[in-house]
């Protein structure tokens, strides 16, 4: 089942006029704000679908710039979100694409800092509810009815074991867990998906671990 | 549905409840400013529609009777505000934001709903929304308006016969009775906006809710069963051409009026920036 809780359908609060188009672009852009850690300086965003043909008149650019910015669904600053980048110093370009999506709302965002970059494809299902589809080339899907770890790591033995070790120290159950690589041996991804909440100081461990890049986490 | 959201979300019954009396909080400010203010969409296109409803209402000439129409004006006042970019609630969809509330807000005129069962009839019409999101769509873009007007009407007309009294089976047969009426509409927005026909679409929505829900509670059954029509939704959806699904490409937005009205309004904001 896709949607489980009543309140992705009656809901979300938000600005309109979409919930597609607008808030569930909101979504995606705070995602990717959360998954890069903080405010990229500069965003390449390319759009498909019916996202490509009608952003304009949703609203799609500035909500996913609002979102960008961290602002959530309802606040009423994603109409002059444009400014509000141009003032945070965080340049945007958007790109219509012809090709045509498995969805037919789907974004990909490139986000940039002076040392950091990730690439990062969303969808808009319906209601404002979002998957993220893809992570600097990775597949992965994110349906976001659990807390949801991820791990950039170096694809060695013991780093999923590690990993498993911290959680279960924390008495945290994994319900889902995929593994993905590039190429044997080089970056790869862990997407974990839990029961309990993932603490702080669970974050500090798993940081720690040998080989891990980078991790972060997802809450909904 | 309280039972099944708190085991998925671990939220008390309470938090549940709490959250849905917010969603009504923004609901009726949302068709307030619609009916009481001037709302104008950011292109122009829209608004002011449902306050002009309102006071024919007020009149007393109006044909089919106060209580549908109050659905009707409502439903659009939350759309206008919607197209002007103002605090809404989805239900299912923004672009369908109006017929639950409308519908809703019309009733308590002339139910006098207690605040708890306000808040029943929004967990009901989400129960029935859960159903056809799962099953079938709640996205224009994937099936066309009859997904998200369609959905809107259904669960407005389940909500409305539990409000008034009805059985579960009847909120059923009301469902099905209003999505059956709603198959095959497409989703062809003016300029790719959420507003011309969205915004006279949840009016017609609203308006077959509340009719839809009298048949059900005169004891009127839908030949068709309300799960093999939300079925037929879907598959419907699925041979829709994508020019009919929120692409802006067939339909009213390929009409010279429409073509021409689309021209005019990125003319002018090409201007603007």
């Amino acid at each position: 089942m896709k949607y489980r809780s009543v309140t992705e359908i009656i809901g979300p609060i938000m600005v309109g006029p979409s919930s597609s188009h607008t808030a569930g672009a909101a979504r995606i852009g705070r995602l990717a704000r959360l998954l890069f850690d903080g405010q990229p300086k500069r965003v390449n965003i390319h759009l498909y679908g019916s996202f490509a043909k009608t952003y304009k008149g949703h609203g799609t650019d500035v909500a996913l710039i609002g979102g960008l910015l961290d602002f959530d669904t309802f606040d009423e600053r994603i109409r002059d979100a444009k400014e509000h980048a141009s003032n945070a110093n965080m340049r945007v370009r958007f790109h219509e694409e012809e090709a045509i999506p498995d969805h037919p709302n789907t974004v990909k965002l490139r986000l940039e800092s002076d040392d950091n970059a990730m690439e990062l494809v969303g969808i808009s299902i319906g209601g404002g509810k979002i998957e993220i589809i893809e992570l600097n080339g990775f597949a992965l899907q994110l349906t976001g009815h659990h807390p949801a770890l991820l791990i950039v790591h170096q694809d060695r033995y013991g780093v999923i074991a590690n990993v498993a070790n911290v959680l279960a120290l924390h008495k945290v159950n994994i319900g889902h867990m995929k593994v993905s690589r590039k190429e044997k041996g080089r970056e790869a991804l862990m997407v974990i998906e839990v029961d309990q909440t993932v603490t702080d100081e669970i974050m500090t461990s798993l940081e720690k671990l040998e080989h891990v890049d980078q991790v972060a986490k997802l809450h909904e | 549905m309280i039972q099944q959201e708190t085991e998925v979300t671990g939220r008390s019954r309470e938090a549940v409840l709490t959250d849905m009396d917010e969603k009504l909080t923004i609901m009726e400010e949302a068709v307030r400013r619609g009916i009481e203010e001037d709302v104008k969409s950011v292109s122009g296109l829209t608004g002011g529609d449902g306050k002009k409803l309102e006071k024919y209402i007020e009149n007393g000439n109006g044909l089919s009777g106060d209580t549908l129409l109050r659905a009707v004006s409502r439903a659009m006042a939350t759309n206008e505000v919607n197209a002007a970019m103002g605090m809404i609630c989805a239900t299912p969809t923004a672009g369908s934001a109006g017929v639950v509330p409308g519908t809703l807000f019309s009733l308590k005129d002339k139910l006098n709903p207690t605040r708890e069962a306000m808040q029943r009839y929004l967990l009901t019409s989400g129960a029935f929304g859960l159903v056809v999101a799962n099953n079938a769509s709640i996205s224009g873009a994937a099936g066309g308006c009859q997904a998200e007007v369609g959905s809107a009407a259904g669960m407005a007309a389940a909500a409305a016969v539990e409000l008034a009294g009805g059985t579960p089976k009847q909120s059923a047969e009301a469902m099905a009775m209003a999505l059956k009426n709603m198959l095959g509409l497409v989703c062809d927005p003016v300029a790719g906006l959420v507003e011309v026909p969205c915004v006279k679409r949840n009016a017609a929505g609203a308006s077959i809710a509340m009719v839809a829900a009298d048949m059900a509670l005169a004891g009127i059954e839908s030949r068709i069963p309300c799960d093999e029509v939300i079925d037929a939704m879907y598959r419907i959806g699925e041979s829709m051409s994508e020019t009919l699904k929120e692409t802006a490409l067939g339909g009213l937005a390929a009409t010279p009026t429409g073509k021409a009205l689309e021209s005019q309004i990125f003319d002018l904001s090409a201007e603007r920036t």
